[in-house]
């Protein structure tokens, strides 16, 4: 498929855009040159606000009316800058495809998922309606979606996320184009249907032939899809190179650090490597590289003028040191400081070795912090607007089993569905759960009066997802902060002495208590959200996906503030996520749950390294790494479909329906057992700390 | 606009006013239609209060030396019928219209808000009864009802009639507030302080309420224009304000039959009301653009990538 | 969709008989028939006035409750009771309900219309000069009352009139009364008279509504399904009608539903000033007249064209949107 030509098939030349802002325009992107081969991949990668979405809208025209666009882009040598929107619309989905970040909203929620494809056909080829529903069927089909017949006459809002995203690609692949832009196509998406999606585009661009560009903030994607990278930083590409030379050998600092920043699956790579500061203000960019203000490499030149993107074939920075870092090929930690991290109380944990924290002969001397059983909840199924009417169950939590001890860390892993959130709620509720038992600190949840509920408050509290939602954006942090320590009815010295200390122990400056959330940034705010949940001096921390909102640099640092305070204060964690490398990180124990029910539980480098239950093998698999030799080399588990319905109750294993070890079963009476009994959560030797809920574990 | 009451821990308040206040007072100042509709209504409310004072005329006793005479030097707005000066009785009968749409939109909101609030957060029972309520409320003209109970309300004068008003213009508010709540009751700041113990009632003053004013004083603006235009309308048709008392309603009542020959009678008092009115909308229009930062102005498109919940 | 269209209907039948009751309750107890009978000259005796009140089922002695009963009873045969002129209601009622529909109609559909197509076209062109006129023409109109609105344009009429010595535009009634000739003369003469109500009418309409439908078709403009469209290869315009405006419309639905009621408050004014004899004239003759029965059947029937109209825009809603369908 690699026909080379003399011309490239897409060429970007020094392009600029500018936004309309209040006070005079704000550059998004600033002088990007890229260059497209025929069926190549060329993956950028950046952070939130880089520019990177921007320079791929800005190929197909499609930035909004308040963006200027300067610079050159060529499509096989022919300027498409400029051109009349006739001709512009006829090269949109015919030559030059584009697959959007959220396919929800990227559809038009009123008409059939199948009107939509036949109409990108019917745009570009003299078709009639029935053939192109055929065609839309057929690239249904191609992307693997079942019964594509029946799917066609489906609503946008009836499909899956996942499936969703598959017919984004059929659309974008109706005209068999040379390109395809696919703008953080699977970010909204969880790993395993994350894998379903980045399988059906290399498909694609195999039946296509088309190049692919493909934007993502996640090294670990771009690591497993491209061949060539683009790296951006503040609207500049500042280092590009072929994958594997970018990972092996990053020639500028801001590479480096991202490389260090991301935790990694396979638990190499050492301690996280936070980049300090937040990225450069796009309205106030200073003279000079605008990474200097972050680097630990930068010296007087870097402010003086920005650096130029130089370097040999093929391997281009824009930083004055890049041939000292090609010789040198220094680690990230060398060059950007890592913090000490104290180590933690009762367990030995360092950052990088987390092997016998928690050894079971450890374990069992230490207060139990929380411990669950069997905990179940129900939603009604409602229909109906004004009299709602009860349909069905939803059983959004149906069995879960937690154990968490003193000064431990304990991942909740499960994918959107899963029932995590709910298990949180319910344990937040401090009352009695509908079924099973919560023990918190020794209280049994069921049995705490009105007064003990509100006292137990105190020694469990919670950090949300996103800092900008959890943090009232009328409230000044400083009352923020003070809020649990008020409904705990505290005296006002003990507020006006706490809320200073608070902040300056996440490393706030407390003179900025008066300021609003939207002041701060995204790594700030979090920072906020854990003062207000230490306010009180909780034992039990809920991290609800504390750092999912977050880029990878900001992310990093509160990854470590987070080790350290559990240090410093003998802290425990209740710690959910989807993403198993935080998990590998930063737990000492993890749950794995699927469909409502916990399906394995151990310790961590246990389940991580030998994973017993094959929805965690396929879990494990599906994680990208941001080492392309690795991620090429790896095996895969692909699963099949989406999860199924919590609406009806399953009988025997949930996950039998995606299950790989369930369709290899040849024996029918085994399979009956998948089907007809419910595998219970038991471990392969009763000293070891690690469990799995199937009939037939990986041992 | 910073609701938040003054804490004990936090420092000084010179700081706050570096955030949403100036935010938002920038964004109202350039706004050109906010500021004329803002200088419009407080020259309106000073011609109204103060008119009284720059006329030697009383708005009910006649000239009988001057009937029917068009706007001079003496009467600046002309006079009527039976000599009385129709500038006296315009300013008077603004002064009025003024008073009560304000109180109206007051009394409307606070209900709406109070409502709308309880009917979300607490949901269930409370929520389907106060539904079903505004549902009813909203099934009628509110103007059938004053019409039918407002000559029962001869001896209470323009304060029942105001309490009437606002009794029929505050469900399509409250429906609105309602739903906002619904969603701020699953934002995570609310959960948050749920989870921390905080108790309902101060969830709904310092977080939730806080969070809608936004909209309330938009719609409070607007309400206001809406009142005035409610109250002329009845008066108009005699069932509003009623003599003695004159407001632009009655005016124009009184000026309708005659407008073809004396102009001076009904487009003084016309021109006041639209005037006043759109001033209003255009405030309330400002405040929504200044106020809630997904309204007007340029869109900037959202590139922030979504995660998973 | 059936199921969702039957629920809400249900929903509407209890709340019309709830909204029925209340108004007959306040009817009842608000206005005072006896009254009327008192102050006729010359004053009948009170045995009289009492039968008269009993007979009309109007008599204040009875509890509200009771003559409710009745009332009701009367209403499942199509009665509605009898005017306070001792006619039946239901005589009045046949003949001005189909002048004031007629107004209706006519008034809140072309104030859809334009509306609409104000709106979303203003939206596109925003911030250009005819997004701008349209927008200073809108707030005037909506800052001015409707009674205002229709008082300007018979005043224009009149005005006309007088320039002209002859009618030039009707300003008064439904018709032109003795007017001979076929039905075309008849049609032409109902058209030319309902001009000004109807345009005095929609001009609020089409303000209110042009607004809405800028703002709904500005978040359309900035969503991503537009630029989907545009993506495959869809020129702008096609783009923007086929999937923005499309879209745009749904949120209007309930719109339409909450805005009946502003209009046939406007009505009530229209007709009152151009003389129409229609539902609204009659409400404020039979309140002066302290009619009960009379107010009622106003009550009754804005109480069923609001949730009819009510049901309509559920429908409307429902075949626009295919999500609330499931």
């Amino acid at each position: 498929m690699t026909t080379t030509v003399e011309t490239p098939l897409l060429a970007v030349r020094d392009l600029r855009v500018d936004f309309a802002g209040p006070h005079g325009p704000v550059p998004a992107v600033r002088g990007v040159d890229l260059t497209v081969r025929r069926g190549e991949t060329l993956g950028i990668v950046g952070e939130s606000g880089s520019g990177k979405s921007v320079t791929a809208l800005s190929v197909l025209g499609l930035l909004p009316h308040t963006a200027s666009l300067h610079g050159s882009v060529r499509l096989d040598g022919r300027e498409l800058v400029g051109l009349p929107g006739k001709e512009l619309a006829a090269i949109r989905g015919h030559r030059v495809a584009m697959v959007f970040q959220d396919p929800l909203s990227a559809f038009t929620p009123v008409y059939r998922i199948g009107d939509q494809i036949a109409e990108a056909v019917r745009i570009h080829q003299p078709v009639d309606k029935a053939a192109a529903r055929r065609r839309a069927a057929e690239l249904l089909d191609l992307v693997g979606i079942p019964a594509p017949e029946r799917a066609l006459d489906s609503f946008p809002h009836e499909f899956s996320g996942g499936m969703r995203q598959r017919a984004m690609i059929a659309m974008a692949i109706a005209n068999d184009p040379d390109i395809l832009l696919a703008d953080e196509p699977t970010t909204a998406l969880d790993v395993t249907i994350q894998a379903q999606v980045l399988d059906v585009l290399r498909t694609a661009q195999r039946e296509t032939g088309a190049a692919l560009v493909l934007v993502s903030h996640d090294l670990g994607v771009i690591a497993g899809m491209a061949d060539r990278v683009a790296v951006m930083y503040a609207g500049r590409v500042v280092e590009t190179a072929g994958v594997d030379e970018l990972f092996a050998a990053p020639r500028h600092p801001y590479t480096l650090g991202l490389i260090g920043a991301v935790p990694r699956l396979d638990g190499r790579g050492g301690p996280l490597v936070p980049i300090p500061g937040a990225p450069a203000p796009m309205a106030d960019l200073p003279t000079g590289c605008p990474f200097a203000a972050r680097c630990p490499l930068a010296e007087d030149r870097c402010s003086a003028a920005e650096p130029e993107l130089a370097g040999d074939e093929g391997h281009l920075a824009a930083c004055v040191r890049s041939a000292e870092l090609a010789e040198r090929r220094p680690a990230p930690a060398e060059v950007f400081p890592v913090p000490e991290l104290p180590a933690a109380v009762g367990s030995a944990a360092g950052s990088g070795d987390r092997g016998s924290v928690a050894g079971s002969g450890d374990r069992g001397s230490r207060a139990p912090v929380l411990a669950v059983s069997g905990l179940g909840k129900t939603f009604p199924l409602l229909k109906g607007t004004v009299f709602k009417r009860k349909v069905g169950e939803v059983y959004a939590v149906d069995g879960v089993d937690l154990d968490l001890r003193e000064g431990e860390t304990l991942g909740l892993v499960g994918e959107s569905g899963s029932g995590k959130s709910t298990t949180l709620f319910e344990l937040l509720n401090l009352a009695a759960p509908e079924t099973g038992r919560i023990e918190l600190l020794g209280h049994d949840a069921a049995a705490l009066s009105r007064a003990e509920a509100h006292r137990l408050r105190a020694e469990l509290q919670i950090v949300f997802q996103d800092p900008m939602a959890s943090l009232d954006p009328r409230m000044p942090i400083g009352d923020i902060v003070a809020e649990p320590l008020r409904a705990q009815h505290a005296a006002r010295e003990e507020i006006a002495r706490r809320v200073p200390e608070l902040l300056r122990q996440v490393g706030l400056d407390p003179d900025h208590a008066a300021r609003y959330p939207h002041q701060f940034s995204g790594g700030q705010r979090q920072r906020v959200s854990i003062a207000r949940a230490l306010a009180v001096r909780p034992k039990l921390l809920v991290l609800d996906e504390p750092v999912s909102a977050l880029d990878v640099s900001i992310q990093a640092g509160v990854l470590n503030l987070l080790q350290a305070l559990k240090a410093e204060l003998g802290l425990s964690y209740l710690f959910v996520s989807h993403d198993l490398s935080v998990i590998r990180h930063l737990a000492d124990r993890v749950s794995v749950m699927y469909l409502g029910r916990t399906v394995e539980q151990g310790e961590v480098s246990a389940v991580f390294d030998r994973p017993r239950h094959p929805y965690t093998r396929a879990l494990l698999s599906a994680v990208p790494l941001p080492d392309p030799a690795a991620e090429r080399a790896r095996d895969r588990i692909l699963l099949a479909g989406d999860p199924p319905s919590p609406t009806e109750r399953h009988t025997g294993c949930p996950f039998r329906t995606r299950c790989p070890v369930y369709a290899g079963l040849a024996d029918p009476a085994a399979r009956t057992r998948c089907e007809q009994e419910r595998p219970a959560l038991v471990g392969d030797t009763p000293a070891q700390d690690h469990q799995a809920a199937c009939h037939y574990p990986e041992s | 606009m910073t609701t938040v009451a003054a804490e004990p821990t936090a420092p000084p308040a010179a700081p706050r006013t570096t955030g949403r206040g100036r935010l938002v007072l920038t964004r109202l100042l350039s706004a050109r239609g906010a500021v004329a509709g803002a200088v419009l209504v407080l020259l309106l409310f000073a011609l109204a209060f103060g008119g009284p004072y720059l006329t030697p005329w009383d708005y009910a006793t006649p000239d009988f030396g001057a009937l029917h005479q068009p706007p001079s030097a003496e009467h600046w707005f002309g006079t009527n019928g039976i000599g009385q000066d129709v500038f006296a009785q315009t300013v008077r009968g603004l002064q009025k219209s003024l008073v009560i749409g304000l109180l109206v939109a007051l009394f409307s909101t606070v209900l709406a808000s109070l409502v709308g609030a309880c009917a979300g957060y607490f949901g269930g029972w409370t929520d389907r009864a106060l539904m079903f309520l505004v549902d009813l409320l909203l099934v009628f003209p509110s103007f059938l009802i004053i019409t039918i109970v407002s000559p029962r309300l001869k001896s209470t004068g323009w304060i029942a009639f105001v309490l009437l008003l606002a009794l029929f213009n505050w469900m399509i508010t409250a429906r609105v507030v309602r739903s906002m709540t619904i969603s701020l009751r699953e934002r995570e700041f609310v959960r948050a302080a749920r989870f921390m113990g905080v108790r309902p009632l101060r969830i709904i003053t310092r977080h939730i309420l806080p969070n809608v004013a936004s909209f309330l004083i938009i719609d409070a603006t607007i309400a206001v224009g809406g009142a005035v235009m409610s109250e002329t309308a009845l008066s108009y048709f005699g069932f509003g304000v009623k003599a003695p008392d004159v407001s632009l309603g009655t005016l124009l009542a009184a000026g309708t039959s005659e407008a073809p020959v004396f102009p001076w009678l009904f487009y003084f008092a016309a021109g006041l009301l639209v005037l006043f009115v759109l001033a209003v909308n255009l405030i309330g229009d400002g405040l929504r653009d200044a106020l809630d930062p997904t309204a007007g102005g340029p869109r900037r498109r959202r590139s922030a990538r979504r995660k998973k919940p | 969709m059936l199921r969702y269209l039957a629920k809400r209907l249900s929903y509407y039948a209890v709340l019309l008989i709830a909204a029925v009751f209340l108004a007959y309750a306040i009817s009842a107890t608000a206005l005072q028939p006896r009254t009327y009978f008192d102050a006729k000259v010359p004053r009948p005796a009170a045995e009289s006035v009492e039968r008269q009140l009993t007979a009309l089922n109007l008599n204040d002695r009875t509890p509200v409750v009771e003559r409710f009963g009745h009332w009701a009873g009367g209403l499942v045969h199509g009665d509605l009771g009898r005017t306070i002129h001792d006619t039946p209601v239901t005589d009045d009622f046949g003949r001005r309900v189909w002048v004031s529909l007629r107004l209706l109609l006519i008034g809140s559909l072309l104030g859809i219309v334009l509306g609409v197509a104000a709106g979303a076209w203003s939206a596109v062109r925003q911030y250009r000069i005819s997004d701008r006129l349209l927008t200073v023409l809108s707030f005037v109109l909506l800052s001015t009352p409707v009674f205002l609105v229709a008082l300007f344009l018979k005043n224009g009429a009149i005005a006309a009139k007088n320039a002209a010595g002859h009618d030039v535009i009707p300003f008064t009634g439904y018709e032109t009364p003795g007017l001979t000739g076929g039905l075309g003369a008849h049609l032409a003469d109902w058209a030319l008279h309902l001009l000004l109500p109807t345009i005095s009418l929609a001009l609020g309409g089409l303000a209110t509504y042009s607004r809405y439908q800028r703002g709904t078709m500005l978040d359309v403009l900035g969503s991503d399904y537009l630029r989907t469209a545009e993506a495959k290869g869809l020129t702008r315009r096609r783009a923007l009608v086929k999937h923005g405006l499309r879209t745009a419309v749904i949120p209007m639905s309930t719109m339409f539903a909450y805005s009946f009621l502003g209009i046939f408050t406007g009505a009530i004014f229209t007709e009152t000033i151009f003389g129409w004899h229609g539902m609204g004239e009659w409400l404020i003759q039979s309140i002066n007249e302290q009619d009960v029965n009379s107010v009622v059947a106003v009550n009754l029937f804005t109480a069923v064209v609001v949730l009819a109209s009510g049901f309509l825009a559920d429908t409307l809603h429902a075949a626009l949107d295919p999500r609330v369908r499931s």
